[in-house]
């Protein structure tokens, strides 16, 4: 199911949020209203933490994550460090990395197995990546954009990238990640798809301004809508031809 | 070693991606929209109004172009258009690409433009938008026309006037303002008693028909100006100027009498002269010694002189007797002004054309056109001696020294039907100094007579009349006469339809 969402009147939900499917970090803001959202969507399942990263509210852009582990830029303070650390839940490792590229949320998108990495990162950052979040780490570009993290979102079900890859590009990533990818936009025609919204196995927010074709893209590419017809004929077709035979 | 060859894709096929509004499948655009989406939702014609207005002057038949100038546009014109698009406002925002007339009624008093404009829209993506543009022409009268409605267009007049008796230097400026084209810019020109008033838009035009004025003719002239209304605060004041242009009152063939001073200063020359002719001086020439000289008009307006005996005075006489005098019997003295060597001195004996076979007593002149005049011979010359005459040099000249005749031209006859040429007149408001009259008539026999007065002046051939082609066709092969040289061929503008008829 996904969800519209502002934050402050601002649609970029990704810069705000990041959102795994351990747990969900929201950016502190004036009112508590954005967290609600998340709070009242996700709480029966995952800890929604209320977060900052070296004072800064753009969480979502400043550190990456998965169920595995979060890593963090390192002009992350030890006091937030410690926050997160009591909240997190105890599976989750934590890290903090230098990185010249400190926009982790930028450079690098994950799912739970794999990583797509900017081309310039760091060896050493990449290792950690693979330590701490154990994924297989690709370095690659999204519509001839290095900036993966901003031009591309994953989870474990699919992915959607930049509405300029080819269909080339499309298949080559669909084959790393192993999931099903889709171009495509969201807040009404928005590229920068991994700073529009956020997502994980069964939940995704978007800005207040996506509109419904978009809402149905992430839905169908991230496989949220389990409950439409579509999905009981897939999964039940086999048993009920079986019985009616 | 086996290679598998890369696939032969070619370019790389762009995914569709589906438009955020309608969903419709579409290649990605920096909009990321479908073009009818993105045209409901962006209007980049939005600024640009979709109506106008034009002004159109209808005496004038012209366009308004702001602020205040008016231009002469046909139709579907290109000036038009220019004119049309420069009244919408908000086309500098965009991108003009086309724009084009789209045919109206035209007395509908509509004009559509069809405009095509490309303008940028969010994140940089080129639209391109057609859209018609109805002006509507509204009427505003022109100031030109404006002023020739209130009647009072005119912001100088040149007020040319003659006082004398005769009207053939008059004739004469007529045909130098057509031959010089000096009356383009006039308004209007209209006769008033002794003369005639150029009405002119501008002070300027009207110094230039003074510069004409000067150049061709003997004249003086004044300039007054009356305030019409005026502005304090920008310090314009609007003046109606008035110039009053004063011709030489002498015409050719008068009979002067100048004063002792000035007769010595040129030559000391007799006093009592024939005016030659009046071009931009005044030529004169003594009868009695054919010694000539010139005035010029600032000489003449410093001491001006009148005529004695005007052309309508002229009498008729028959030469009884004529004895020439040769060239080394003139009497000539030191310090003389120049002698005119086309005349010939002659003793005549005439006889009063009137008086033939009554009164028989002949009169003894001395003339300078000797060289015309044969036995026989009708001439035309003043009646000095019973004209009465209000002058004061002429009353203290000696009686016994003046002659009893003085003798100005050969008379030829009524020479008006055989002329095979014309002449054209100024477009008058009314024909009050038409070519009806006597000193029209003379003015053409001086014409014919005078080449170097004819040389400035168009003569146009006569298409009603025969030229003489053979020299038994004419009847006094000793007459004066206009060859064919010298006569234009008017310009006649023929319609299509005639031309087509004479074929």
């Amino acid at each position: 199911m996904a969800t519209r969402v502002q934050f402050e009147n601002n649609n970029e939900v990704g810069v705000f949020t990041k959102l795994t499917n351990a747990y969900c970090i929201v950016a502190i803001g004036g009112s508590e209203n954005y967290y609600s959202v998340f709070e009242s969507e996700l709480a029966e399942t995952v800890p929604v933490i209320h977060a900052s990263l070296a004072g800064c509210r753009i969480i979502g852009r400043m550190c990456v994550g998965n169920r595995h582990g979060l890593l963090v830029p390192s002009s992350t303070t030890d006091t937030e460090l410690q926050h997160l650390r009591n909240s997190l839940p105890d599976s989750v490792c934590l890290q903090r990395v230098e990185e010249r590229l400190s926009a982790l949320g930028n450079v690098i998108v994950c799912n739970d197995y794999v990583a797509l990495v900017h081309p310039d990162l760091d060896r050493e950052t990449e290792e950690i990546l693979a330590d701490v979040l154990k994924v297989e780490v690709f370095r690659q570009t999204v519509a001839s954009n290095g900036l993966v993290g901003s031009y591309a979102i994953l989870s474990n079900q699919g992915g959607l990238v930049h509405p300029h890859t080819s269909t080339q590009d499309l298949d080559e990533l669909s084959s790393l990640l192993q999931v099903p990818l889709v171009a495509g936009t969201v807040n009404r025609g928005s590229e920068v798809v991994g700073a529009g919204m956020v997502v994980n196995d069964w939940a995704a927010f978007c800005g207040m301004d996506t509109t419904s074709t978009e809402i149905s893209v992430v839905e169908s590419v991230f496989k949220l809508n389990d409950a439409t017809p579509a999905a009981i004929a897939t999964t039940m077709r086999a048993s009920l031809i079986d019985s009616m035979a | 070693m086996e290679y598998i060859s890369p696939a032969e894709s070619g370019p790389p096929t762009v995914t569709k991606i589906l438009c955020c509004q309608c969903g419709t499948p579409i290649e990605p655009n920096p909009a990321n929209m479908c073009v009818p989406c993105l045209r409901s939702e962006i209007d980049i014609t939005e600024a640009i109004p979709k109506q106008a207005t034009i002004y159109f002057c209808r005496g004038c038949e012209r366009y308004l172009q702001p602020p205040a100038e008016w231009v002469q546009a046909s139709l579907e014109s290109r000036e038009l258009l220019s004119l049309c698009l420069k009244k919408l406002r908000g086309l500098n925002r965009v991108k003009l690409v086309d724009a084009g007339f789209i045919w109206t009624e035209p007395h509908s008093r509509r004009l559509k433009v069809k405009v095509t404009v490309q303008g940028e829209v969010v994140g940089g993506a080129v639209l391109e938008q057609v859209f018609v543009v109805e002006y509507v022409v509204a009427h505003q009268m022109c100031d030109d026309c404006h002023r020739v409605e209130a009647q009072n267009f005119w912001r100088a007049v040149v007020q040319v006037r003659q006082k004398a008796v005769n009207k053939k230097t008059f004739y004469y400026l007529e045909q130098l303002i057509l031959k010089h084209k000096a009356h383009d810019n006039t308004l209007g020109i209209k006769p008033i008693h002794e003369g005639l008033d150029f009405f002119y838009a501008t002070e300027t035009h009207a110094r230039k028909m003074i510069d004409f004025l000067n150049t061709v003719l003997p004249i003086r002239y004044q300039l007054s100006k009356r305030l019409l209304s005026h502005d304090v605060h920008s310090n314009i004041y609007n003046y109606k100027f008035t110039m009053s242009v004063e011709i030489v009152p002498i015409s050719k063939d008068s009979l002067v009498c100048l004063s002792k001073k000035m007769a010595g200063q040129m030559g000391a020359i007799g006093q009592l002269c024939v005016v030659q002719r009046v071009t931009n001086s005044i030529h004169l020439i003594d009868p009695t010694t054919a010694q000539i000289a010139e005035v010029t008009g600032t000489h003449y307006w410093r001491d001006p002189f009148t005529a004695v005996c005007d052309p309508k005075q002229l009498v008729e006489y028959i030469v009884m007797d004529i004895d020439l005098i040769e060239g080394k019997d003139r009497n000539v003295f030191p310090g003389q002004g120049q002698l005119s060597h086309k005349h010939a001195m002659a003793d005549v004996w005439v006889v009063r054309a009137s008086d033939i076979g009554s009164d028989d007593a002949m009169l003894h002149t001395r003339t300078h056109i000797g060289h015309l005049l044969k036995v026989g011979d009708s001439a035309l010359g003043y009646n000095v001696q019973d004209c009465n005459v209000n002058n004061s040099h002429f009353e203290k000249l000696n009686r016994d020294k003046m002659p009893d005749v003085v003798l100005v031209k050969k008379h030829y006859g009524d020479r008006a039907k055989k002329r095979a040429w014309k002449l054209k007149h100024l477009p008058r408001d009314d024909t009050s100094i038409g070519s009806a009259n006597k000193d029209y008539a003379a003015f053409l026999n001086d014409l014919e007579e005078d080449p170097v007065y004819r040389q400035n002046v168009n003569i146009y051939r006569d298409p009603t009349k025969q030229i003489p082609v053979d020299a038994d066709d004419v009847d006094d092969p000793f007459a004066p006469r206009v060859t064919l040289d010298e006569m234009l061929d008017e310009m006649h503008i023929v319609d299509d339809e005639e031309m087509a008829e004479g074929q």
